[in-house]
C-alpha cells in the first residue's frame, strides 16, 4: 500500500517503519554501510586524531532558494568537522518528522542531502526516525552527527591565533540569512536571493595543502553572523581585531535588503563561507589559493588580529572612523527609526 | 547604491574632517535630535574623527524610547483583549512598560501581536481577517504619522469596520522648545531631523534660531551628509550668522511635503503628550480627528485606568530621562553594562535599536 | 529620524509603485507624493514614498563637497 503522508505508525518500528526505511531513506540515502542495517555502521579507521561534532537543524521554511533543510544539515556538519582541519568521512542523520509531512517533500529532502552528501564525498552511514503528532514539531527536524580525521600534524584551533594574523573571509556575506528571510510572510519584497548553502571541506582541504598550519583558526560564521564569530574568536584568543569595512564583500540585493529592512549584514548567517585566522606572510597565498576554487572567488583579507583591545572586534568604517562591533543580541528586527 | 555611495567617499570625508577640525579651537556642543542620526554618527564612527573640542550630544529624538511607560501598558493591554490583532513596527516590541513588555507578551501569554512594516500590512491584515479587531501601534515623529493618516483613509474609503489606530504618535519641534525652555543644557548648534523636516520643512526651527539665537542644520544621514552639517554649524558659530538651514537639499523643501502635511492635518490634531523621561510636553503628541474618531483605539475599548510610571521612579537609577535630555551621557548611569545592557534593558534609552544607550553600549569600546 | 532610504520607481499603478534598491523590488504608497514618473528616485519610509529626490540638488551638494578643503577658509 502507498502512503503519500507519513502516518504516526510510520514511526513505530513495525511493517510501516519498515517500508519506509527501505523505500525511501535507503533508496534516496543507501550505501554499502547504511544498506547494512545494523544497530551500529561498523567501519575501519586510520589511526590518528579524529573530529567529531553534532547540530540540530530546524530551519524554516524547510525549502528555500538555493537548498533545504537536508542540504543544510549535510553541509553544516560537513564544515564544523571542516574547521578543525578534518577530512570528513561519515555522517549519521536522525529525523524527527511531524505527522501529515509528504512523503514526497521527505524524498526531495533526502535526495538533497544525498547530493550534498555526494559533493562533499562522505556517507550517511547510520540514521534514525521518529514520527511525533501533529503540530508536536514543524514539518522535520534533522539531527547529523559527523566524523572526520585531521591530517597528521594539522593543529587547528583558536588558541593558536597570534597578533599580526591576517582575517581572511571566503566570499560574500548575508546570503542565506536573506535568503530564509525572504521566504517569510510579512516582508513584501521580491528579488533572487539563494541561500550560500554549501560544503567547504574540499575549500579547505586545498587551504591547508598550500600553507598547512600557517592557518591558526577557521569558523563558518552561522548564526549571529560575521560578527559574532570574530568577536568569539577574540574571546578565546584573548586578542582584538582590527577589520575593514570596505573589504567585507556584500552582493548588493543583500545590501538593499538590509537597507530596506534596517539589518546589518554583519550579523546575518552564512552556510558556505568561512572565516580563517592565518600567519601573515601567508595571508597573500591563501588568498590566491582560495580564488582558484568556486566557493572562494569572492575571498578577501578583511582585516588582522591586533594586540589589544583584548577581546574586541573593532571595525574602520568606509570613511576612516572607527567603532566597536559587539555579538549579536536577539533577533534584528525590521524597524522604522 | 544611488544617492547613498557618493555621500560616503572616504576622500571627500577625510576634507570635511579636516576643514572642521580647523575652525574647531573653542568648545562647541551639537545636539542631535534624531535616533537615526545617533546611530549614524556611531556607526560610521564621526566622534572619533572629531577634536575633542566638538561634543555631539543626543537628544530625546527617538519615538521609542520617548513613549511612556504607561502607552505601553495601554497597548499591552489592548493586545490582550479578545479577537485582538495588534500591530506594531519592530522596534517597540522589546520596549519596557511599566511591567513587561509586548515581546513577553506575546511569548508568555499567547496574544496575537505581529511585527508589521508598514500600516498598509496591518490593513491587509485587517481585510483578510474580518471577525478580529486589527490595532496597530502608531509610533514616530512627523515623518511616520502622514502615513499613518493616509492609512486611515484607506481605511475609511474601504469602510473597513474592524482597523484601529492606536495612536503615540509625537511632534519633534514642541520638544526642542521644551528642552530649550528648560534651559538644562547648553546647546551651540541643532543637527535637525533630515526625514522629520522632509515632511515639515525649515520653518519649524526658526524659533529656535529667532529667539534662542542657536543655529540649525536639516540634515541627512549619510556620513558625509552628517560631516557638512557639523561644519556648517561650526561655520555658523564662528560668523555669529544664525539660521536654519538645509544641508540635506536633495530630500528636504523649504516648504517640506504639503502634500503630506494636508493629509497630517485632516486625521490628526495636536494634544499634550507624556514623554518618557521627561513629562507632559503641550501640543507635542497627536490625537485622532472627530472625523474618523471611529479608527481610534481609545474609543473603541474601554481601558481600565494606567498608573503612571512614566517617571521609571521605580527604576530610580535609571537616567534616561536624563539622557534623552542631553543632561547626561550613558556612561554617566550607574546601571550601564552593569545591569542595564541590549540583552536585559532596562530603560527605553537601551532597547530601541537606536537608543543612546543602545548605540553607545554596541559602539563605544 | 527614521529609517528612510532612497530607492528607484520602476512601475506606477494608481498611487501605489513597485520600487528598487540593489535589485530588490517592493510595493511603496504614493499617497504622500505628487508628480513622480518611472525612473524617478523617493524617499522610502515604513511603506511610503515621503518625497521625491531631487538629482539636480544631489549633484549640487556633491559638487560644493568637492570643493571644501580645495578653497575653504
Amino acid at each position: 500500500m502507498q502512503f503519500d503522508r507519513i502516518l504516526l505508525s510510520h514511526g513505530s518500528g513495525g511493517r510501516l517503519s519498515q517500508q519506509l526505511i527501505h523505500d525511501v531513506f535507503l533508496k534516496e540515502l543507501g550505501n554499502e554501510i547504511l544498506d547494512e542495517l545494523n544497530d551500529s555502521a561498523v567501519f575501519n579507521v586510520a589511526e590518528g586524531k579524529l573530529a567529531y561534532t553534532t547540530d540540530a537543524y530546524v530551519v524554516s521554511p524547510i525549502f528555500f532558494p538555493g537548498g533545504d533543510i537536508g542540504r543544510l544539515s549535510a553541509c553544516g556538519t560537513v564544515n564544523d568537522l571542516s574547521m578543525s582541519g578534518a577530512k570528513p568521512f561519515y555522517l549519521s542523520a536522525s529525523f524527527i518528522i511531524e505527522e501529515g509531512l509528504s512523503i514526497n517533500d521527505l524524498k526531495t529532502i533526502l535526495m538533497s542531502m544525498k547530493q550534498a552528501a555526494d559533493e562533499a564525498r562522505v556517507k550517511i552511514v547510520c540514521g534514525d526516525t521518529k514520527v511525533v503528532g501533529r503540530g508536536m514539531a514543524d514539518k522535520v527536524f534533522i539531527t547529523t552527527s559527523g566524523i572526520g580525521l585531521i591530517p597528521d600534524g594539522i593543529d587547528i584551533s583558536p588558541r593558536r591565533i597570534r597578533p599580526g594574523d591576517s582575517v581572511i573571509l571566503s566570499g560574500t556575506i548575508g546570503d542565506h540569512g536573506i535568503a530564509i528571510l525572504s521566504q517569510r510572510e510579512g516582508l513584501g519584497f521580491s528579488s533572487d536571493f539563494i541561500s550560500d548553502v554549501a560544503p567547504l571541506n574540499h575549500l579547505v582541504a586545498s587551504m591547508l595543502d598550500e600553507v598547512g598550519n600557517d592557518i591558526h583558526a577557521m569558523r563558518d560564521p552561522t548564526r549571529g553572523g560575521l560578527a559574532t564569530t570574530l568577536n568569539e574568536f577574540a574571546q578565546v584568543a584573548n586578542l582584538g581585531m582590527r577589520i575593514y569595512e570596505d573589504k567585507i564583500p556584500v552582493q548588493d540585493n543583500i545590501r538593499g535588503a538590509c537597507e530596506l529592512l534596517g539589518f546589518d549584514p554583519l550579523y546575518i548567517a552564512n552556510e558556505g563561507k568561512l572565516v580563517a585566522i592565518v600567519e601573515n606572510v601567508a595571508g597573500d597565498r591563501v588568498l590566491a589559493c582560495m580564488k582558484r576554487h568556486p566557493l572562494g572567488i569572492n575571498a578577501e583579507i578583511i582585516g588582522e588580529v591586533v594586540e589589544k583591545p583584548e577581546g574586541m572586534v573593532s571595525l574602520v568604517t568606509r570613511i576612516g572612523g572607527t567603532r566597536v562591533i559587539d555579538m549579536m543580541v536577539g533577533d534584528q528586527l525590521p524597524r522604522i527609526c | 547604491m544611488r544617492y547613498i555611495d557618493e555621500f560616503c567617499d572616504p576622500g571627500l570625508a577625510k576634507r570635511l574632517v579636516e576643514s572642521i577640525n580647523r575652525l574647531s579651537d573653542k568648545e562647541i556642543v551639537l545636539m542631535e535630535v534624531c535616533g537615526t542620526h545617533t546611530m549614524a554618527i556611531f556607526k560610521h564612527g564621526i566622534k572619533k574623527l572629531l577634536a575633542p573640542s566638538i561634543r555631539l550630544v543626543s537628544g530625546p529624538g527617538c519615538p521609542v524610547c520617548v513613549t511612556a511607560a504607561q502607552d505601553i501598558d495601554v497597548a499591552r493591554w489592548i493586545s490582550r483583549q479578545k479577537d485582538v490583532i495588534f500591530t506594531t513596527f519592530g522596534d517597540m516590541i522589546r520596549v519596557p512598560g511599566g511591567a513587561s513588555s509586548l515581546e513577553r507578551q506575546k511569548g508568555q501569554e499567547g496574544a496575537d501581536i505581529r511585527v508589521v512594516y508598514s500600516i498598509l500590512d496591518a490593513l491587509d491584515i485587517a481585510r483578510n481577517n474580518p471577525t478580529k479587531r486589527v490595532v496597530f501601534f502608531g509610533i514616530g515623529f512627523e515623518t511616520t504619522a502622514p502615513s499613518i493618516a493616509s492609512g486611515i483613509q484607506l481605511a475609511s474609503k474601504q469602510g473597513l469596520d474592524n482597523f484601529f489606530v492606536y495612536s503615540c504618535h509625537k511632534l519633534i519641534p514642541p520638544a526642542m522648545k521644551a528642552l530649550l525652555e528648560s534651559g538644562e543644557v547648553k546647546i551651540d548648534g541643532f543637527i535637525c531631523p533630515g526625514h522629520v523636516s522632509t515632511i515639515i520643512g525649515a520653518k519649524p526651527y526658526e524659533f529656535i534660531a529667532e529667539q534662542y539665537h542657536i543655529p540649525c542644520v536639516i540634515t541627512g544621514f549619510e556620513p558625509l551628509d552628517i560631516l557638512q552639517a557639523i561644519l556648517m554649524l561650526v561655520k555658523a558659530r564662528e560668523s555669529g550668522q544664525v539660521g536654519v538651514e538645509i544641508q540635506y537639499t536633495r530630500a528636504v523643501k523649504h516648504e517640506g511635503n504639503v502634500v503630506a502635511q494636508r493629509i497630517l492635518a485632516e486625521v490628526f490634531e495636536p494634544i499634550d503628550a507624556v514623554w518618557r523621561g521627561i513629562g507632559v510636553i503641550p501640543d507635542s503628541g497627536l490625537k485622532i480627528r472627530q472625523e474618523y474618531s471611529r479608527f481610534d483605539a481609545l474609543l473603541q475599548f474601554e481601558m481600565p485606568e494606567m498608573s503612571d510610571k512614566s517617571d521609571l521612579s521605580n527604576l530610580s537609577d535609571c537616567i534616561c530621562g536624563l539622557i534623552l535630555r542631553g543632561i547626561a551621557i550613558p556612561t554617566d548611569c550607574p546601571l550601564f553594562k552593569t545591569v542595564c545592557n541590549t540583552e536585559n534593558p532596562v530603560g527605553a534609552c537601551m532597547v530601541s535599536l537606536e537608543g543612546t544607550c543602545a548605540a553607545y553600549y554596541k559602539y563605544s569600546p | 529620524m527614521c529609517l528612510g532610504i532612497p530607492v528607484k520607481i520602476m512601475k506606477i499603478s494608481d498611487s501605489l509603485a513597485v520600487v528598487e534598491i540593489g535589485g530588490v523590488k517592493r510595493q511603496a504608497s504614493l499617497a504622500l507624493v505628487e508628480d513622480v514618473r518611472v525612473g524617478d528616485y523617493v524617499i522610502l519610509h515604513a511603506g511610503f514614498a515621503i518625497q521625491k529626490v531631487d538629482e539636480d540638488d544631489a549633484r549640487e551638494s556633491l559638487r560644493l563637497l568637492e570643493e571644501i578643503g580645495i578653497c575653504d577658509i
